[in-house]
């Protein structure tokens, strides 16, 4: 049986753990919000992105721009995934790598070359201990990043498909639908399908005919690029909102557990001690009863 | 009575501007246009530039860099990927921004480079003339 001593210790060792936990979970709900009104700010240009694109693609050729053609033969594909820098999240990066390393399996089987490129030291790390070739990876950056981080992102794939070095081009990212439930999201950047619009839910109603300047074509050449750089850009922040989100889970959950192993540790510790004192008084009653 | 339209300006980060003008004047790609009430339907891609928009007797100044304006229904919205309105600038930044794409664009080796530093340049020096103006 353990000594009063170690049980005593250890209840002090677990309370100091739960301290821990509990202030990283405050830390992860204060930076939660902080996301979460970042993809709140983002919203209304994202949602006037997609009108705009959907107005200006509905009805165009899948010739009019690179990123939209399909490429005749496809060899590579390009996945980049958004994790996290930090763990302490629970089961949150493991997810996400999973669902990537499965996407990448899935394309090896069907005879292609898969190239990652990273955003988050945890996917950096696994996908440097897979098969997998990693291209480029950006870590430390999910703490404070802005649209300029999905820029340089996204120019890199994007001229790699242009280049023909990727042949598609897909983003893994932790989707934040709700505190509870942040699913790893697979989305195809490239090639985009020229009804983009479809894929998003906008009211399209008539406005009348636009102007356009330069022509349709040329506005789609600055639209689209822009397009997967937004696309990134809300992988980016909600992988970073999910993180939060699960790291708050994930603390709360290790919050409770103290509070379960110290209610156990201090019955055990309660225990042990009146063992000790029944023991000691056994002693003092035998040595007076042997003194008669 | 002049109508007026109303302007809004958008970034990934944040709304920047929501206000009721009497005239919007905005860098487009191929030159700068100028928007007053009842404009037909229009779409432009903006080039770097120097966003001005009148409301009353005052003109304001906005840098815009990487954006598109969609004119409709009396409603400008200016999506760009920065938006600075004059007061926030940061000229000291802008300055250093300057002498940067400067230097860099004497050492550039290749097109491409130096076709980065001089978009670099256009945008310090655009930064500047939008504080001077206003």
């Amino acid at each position: 049986m353990a000594s009063l001593k170690d049980v005593q210790n250890q209840i002090v060792s677990i309370k100091k753990t739960k301290q821990i936990t509990k202030a990283m979970n405050m830390v992860a709900s204060a930076k939660l919000r902080g996301a979460q009104s970042r993809i709140d700010r983002f919203r209304p240009y994202a949602d006037k992105f997609y009108e705009m694109l959907a107005d200006l693609a509905a009805g165009v050729d899948s010739n009019v721009h690179p990123l939209l053609e399909v490429h005749e033969e496809i060899k590579s594909v390009g996945i980049l995934l958004a994790t996290s820098d930090r763990g302490l999240c629970g089961s949150f990066n493991t997810n996400m790598i999973n669902s990537a390393l499965k996407l990448a399996a899935e394309k090896k089987a069907a005879g292609l070359t898969v190239k990652f490129y990273c955003v988050g030291k945890k996917g950096r790390e696994a996908v440097k201990k897979s098969e997998y070739e990693l291209v480029e990876a950006y870590a430390d950056e999910m703490g404070s990043f802005d649209f300029n981080l999905a820029v340089t992102v996204g120019n890199k794939v994007i001229d790699a498909y242009l280049a023909e070095d990727l042949d598609e081009v897909y983003l893994v990212f932790g989707k934040f639908v709700s505190v509870g439930s942040q699913p790893p999201t697979t989305l195809k950047l490239m090639p985009m399908s020229a009804d983009v619009a479809a894929e998003v839910d906008v009211d399209t109603e008539a406005k009348g005919e636009y102007i356009y300047e330069p022509s349709v074509e040329g506005l789609l050449a600055e639209l689209l690029p822009r397009f997967v750089k937004v696309q990134v850009y809300r992988g980016l922040l909600d992988t970073s909102t999910s993180e939060h989100a699960a790291r708050m889970a994930a603390m709360d959950n290790a919050t409770r557990a103290c509070d379960d192993m110290s209610d156990a540790l201090t019955l055990l510790y309660n225990k042990t001690r009146q063992a000790a004192i029944t023991a000691d008084l056994m002693d003092i009653v035998g040595g007076a009863e042997a003194l008669k | 009575m002049a109508s007026k339209l109303l302007l809004e300006i958008v970034t990934p980060d944040r709304k920047v501007l929501s206000q009721e003008v009497d005239y919007v004047g905005a860098p487009g790609i191929e030159g700068e246009f100028g928007i007053m009430a009842n404009h037909i339907p229009f779409l432009s891609a903006l080039g770097i530039g120097n966003l001005h928009y009148n409301d009353g007797n005052r003109t304001h100044y906005v840098f815009v860099s990487g954006g598109f304006a969609e004119v409709g229904n009396n409603k400008v919205t200016i999506l760009a990927e920065v938006a600075e309105k004059a007061v926030e600038i940061d000229i000291a930044r802008a300055q250093k921004a300057q002498d940067k794409a400067k230097a860099r664009m004497e050492k550039a080796k290749d097109r491409i480079e130096a076709a980065r530093a001089q978009a670099a340049l256009h945008r310090a020096i655009s930064r500047l003339s939008c504080k001077d103006a206003a």
